[in-house]
């Protein structure tokens, strides 16, 4: 019966859709606007069908309802409360119904507040984001319906991938999902804009926020997902370039590279076509994006066959792709740019060479994402690409970033000369160049790495700078240094959270060097009481011991004592975990962690573990804390640049843009 | 007015654009060398059974991947096909083979997506090649354009003088003035 709601409240949840995108298309051509309200309303009305729909369906799980197969299969009747709530998006089905959800989510906010801000774009949007919610809420309806009935009622379900239990795995998918979910909307508001023909940057502007944010979620799941990785899946590293990960990461690359060639339109009315280009690619790679993670298509391209669920995704990509490219042709020669770029030195050159880095990048992880399908088309083999192909095809274009990023802020708008960019970058090349020689001599090899350091100690150096040269122009007018530093941060928050944004990168760049490159690893079976020694750390092996968890787990858990020069340090307990219903193994890493390195201790299960002895594999991953504390410090950035204007400044700041439009 | 030396088609902006074509092949180069050169450097066979460490299997199961545990190494699968490879790993070491022959061995019998990093002939070549191709590719076409969208600069008068920032008078103070205007 509750099941029998929840699917009946997604499918008037789907009618609605189509209902608001012929309304508002009628609304529209006839000159009617109360239909075109409705219309709105309509999209604002799925909202709370879905949530139904998903509270329903929470609800069956928490009652142990295994008559639906979806709840058989992510849930079980020992699961904890907690872990039922998040079984919502631990499968497949249940997920795409929660990106529904937060897809209504942002739709229904969109929809209710720019409602008068964006009047003309307003009928158009509805029918863009009516088209994406059909095909999502009919993909939940027809074609993954987690409201489906099993023949026969299994007395216990098969409960929750252990491998999605963690903290992590569970807040994770949700931010990728926003992520995914929020850059609908500017892509809505872009095409909207197109279809209006209200080429200004109304829509950028409308839309600037959602972006930030939609990218603030994104990049959150992508550091969320490393840590994850990190903390659970027991190798040592943090990112495998696997091609989920890569979904998640090309939208995010073609998103970044919006979020700065905006800014070129909204300052120099440039590039129209090349931004309208680059949300689109955004929105194409976010469905691209769900679809490689959904359908299973890079591990075979048998599981795209015999799911309906890859066609569907190819045809509405295809659809989406080629009505958005007859829009942008139809307008194309309004998008052309009016104004033209002054010189190679500038500022908005400088964001085009970061756009062509950034697409540069997207190209080779499209490119070996791809491979497998494509080799699997050709020669009938299904191939592969390993991490290595990826770091040594991408490490040069990383390190160009890396150093752009640190120069191009010194850049003016217009054109710059040599000389001024010569002074400002004489002192942070020649402080870096002596870092780097100190590290040489404290015996650092590989060039890869120095140049790496090199990079991105230069570009801290001149981000830093940026923060002082600032704060001293506001110190000169009298003010202390901290109120100085905090009113620089306030009245120029995109800026600077923009810097602190590129900080928190650097400092990360710095954690994937040292990780990347001077990782150190061993292993050794030890009895009780032995102990092992890698770099300056020494690890003795204490104790074992084998106990029930939670649930269905079965504990096995040993205490180590770590010592650093011979002295204790720390205690630390690597354990694996066996989920006995289903016979799976975890091996869940502990290490003692500090800003220089963790040593990572993994109780490595290869053999039986007898009582006595134990095989442990340990990795020692200088610098890794700075990847997260530099995802931290990108965070941060990412809330000062998103955060807000109170309404007053946002007048001011628009009465000042026009006059800056004027002096244009 | 020193910016004039670096117009489009100026000796500066000729060397300028040699310089980047050098830097960007030397980079790639550089990425694909060093690699190159260590394949062929393993495998010394001295006859008889070595004693092999657990390090000397993971140093070489890290870069296989059995064909049905999706995207993780050897050196991590838990599963018992993955622990029997690594048997083999160790007896094939144990025996003298290099790490080059026990990748063969591995890829002869199932495919070379076995293998971490394809091997550069093939059709998996092209896995190779194209990165170096479509990124200088992408380069070239990228500064034509940039070329192209100056070029329209030159005829167009667009922008009052007033708006362009003096290299010489560009002091802090101008600087600072950018970045009010900038704050919206």
């Amino acid at each position: 019966m509750i099941a029998d709601i929840g699917y009946f409240a997604l499918l008037i949840a789907f009618v609605t859709a189509i209902y608001a995108a012929v309304a508002a298309w009628y609304g529209k051509s006839k000159d009617k606007m109360r239909w075109v309200e409705s219309a709105r309303n309509a999209t604002i009305i799925i909202l709370p069908l879905v949530v139904l729909s998903c509270a329903l369906l929470v609800t069956s799980i928490l009652r142990n309802d295994f008559s639906l197969e979806y709840v058989w299969r992510v849930s079980s009747i020992e699961m904890p409360t907690y872990l039922k709530f998040t079984s919502l998006w631990g499968g497949q089905a249940g997920s795409l119904l929660f990106w529904n959800l937060l897809l209504a989510i942002f739709t229904a906010v969109a929809m209710a507040r720019k409602w008068h801000e964006q009047k003309e774009l307003m009928p158009y949007a509805l029918i863009v984001i009516s088209m994406t919610q059909i095909f999502f809420l009919g993909l939940s309806a027809f074609v993954e319906n987690p409201f489906t009935r099993l023949d026969v009622i299994p007395p216990n379900g098969n409960g929750l991938n252990p491998l999605l239990r963690h903290p992590g795995m569970i807040i994770h998918p949700p931010m990728l999902y926003l992520g995914f979910t929020g850059f609908i909307i500017p892509y809505t508001f872009a095409i909207a804009a197109l279809m209006a023909g209200k080429l200004d940057d109304g829509w950028i502007r409308t839309t600037r926020r959602w972006t930030l944010v939609a990218w603030l979620f994104l990049s959150l799941g992508l550091i969320l997902g490393g840590r994850w990785a990190y903390d659970v899946l027991g190798w040592g590293g943090y990112w495998g370039w696997d091609p989920v990960e890569n979904a998640s990461f090309m939208p995010w690359l073609a998103g970044t590279a919006f979020l700065h060639s905006v800014m070129i339109q909204e300052k120099r009315h440039m590039f129209k076509m090349w931004n309208m280009f680059l949300i689109i690619l955004t929105y194409s790679l976010v469905i691209y994006g769900t679809f490689i993670v959904r359908s299973g298509v890079i591990s075979s391209v048998h599981s795209f066959a015999r799911s309906a669920i890859g066609p569907l995704f190819f045809a509405f990509i295809a659809i989406m792709f080629i009505f958005s490219a007859y829009w942008v042709n139809r307008r194309r020669d309004e998008l052309a740019s009016t104004n033209s770029l002054q010189s190679l030195l500038s500022r908005e050159a400088a964001f085009l060479y970061n756009n062509f880095l950034i697409l540069a990048i997207l190209a080779v992880v499209f490119l070996f994402t791809n491979y497998p399908i494509v080799s699997e088309l050709f020669t009938g083999e299904k191939g592969f690409v390993g991490p290595p192909v990826y770091e040594k095809a991408l490490a040069p274009l990383f390190g160009l970033l890396v150093l752009l990023m640190g120069v191009a802020p010194l850049t003016m708008w217009y054109r710059s000369s040599v000389k001024r960019l010569g002074r400002a970058m004489r002192w942070p090349a020649i402080a870096s160049t002596i870092t780097v020689i100190v590290l040489f001599i404290l015996n650092i090899r590989g060039w890869g790495a120095l140049v790496g350091f090199w990079a991105a100690t230069f570009a801290t150096f001149l981000t830093l700078l940026e923060f002082w040269k600032g704060t001293r122009a506001r110190m000169k007018r009298g003010e202390s240094v901290w109120a100085a530093f905090s009113n620089l941060m306030a009245r120029n928050r995109r800026r600077y959270g923009g810097y602190w944004i590129h900080m928190g990168v650097l400092i990360m760049a710095f954690g994937v060097i040292g990780v990347e490159v001077f990782q150190q690893e061993t292993q050794l079976r030890l009895e009780k009481g032995g102990s092992l020694t890698l770099g300056r750390y020494e690890m003795v092996f204490n104790d074992i011991n084998r106990f029930p968890g939670p649930d269905d787990l079965m504990i096995t858990e040993a205490t180590m004592d770590v010592y650093v020069d011979g002295r204790l340090v720390d205690t630390i307990t690597p354990r694996t975990e066996l989920y006995t219903r289903t016979g799976q193994p975890m091996t869940i890493p502990d290490a003692r962690s500090t800003i220089a390195e963790d040593f990572y201790v993994l109780l490595v299960n290869w053999e039986p573990t007898s009582a006595n002895s134990a095989t442990f594999r340990v990795f020692l991953n200088p610098l890794i804390n700075w990847v997260w504390g530099g995802g931290i410090i990108f965070v941060l950035g990412t809330l000062i640049a998103a955060w807000p204007d109170r309404k007053k400044q946002s007048v001011a700041a628009r009465s000042r843009r026009v006059a800056i439009g004027a002096a244009d | 007015m020193g910016n004039r030396e670096w117009e489009v088609g100026s000796e500066k902006w000729q060397a300028l654009r040699v310089t980047l074509y050098v830097l960007v092949l030397a980079v790639f180069l550089g990425a694909a060398i060093p690699s190159v050169a260590q394949d062929g450097s393993e495998g010394d066979d001295s006859g008889l059974k070595k004693a092999v460490t657990a390090n000397d299997v993971n140093k070489i199961a890290k870069r296989v991947y059995c064909p049905v545990c999706e995207s993780t190494p050897l050196d991590v699968c838990q599963t018992q096909a993955c622990a029997d490879w690594r048997d083999i790993i160790r007896q094939k070491l144990e025996e003298g083979a290099s790490e080059q022959e026990i990748f063969d061995y591995f890829s002869n019998l199932y495919g070379d997506r076995v293998l971490a990093e394809p091997p550069r002939e093939g059709f998996s070549l092209l896995l190779w090649l194209l990165p170096l191709i479509i990124v200088p590719l992408g380069a070239v076409f990228f500064s034509r354009y940039m070329r192209n969208l100056k070029a329209t600069a030159v005829q167009s008068v667009s922008v009052p003088d007033t708006a362009v920032p003096d290299a010489a008078a560009s002091s802090d103070y101008l600087a600072r003035i950018e970045k009010e205007l900038e704050n919206n």
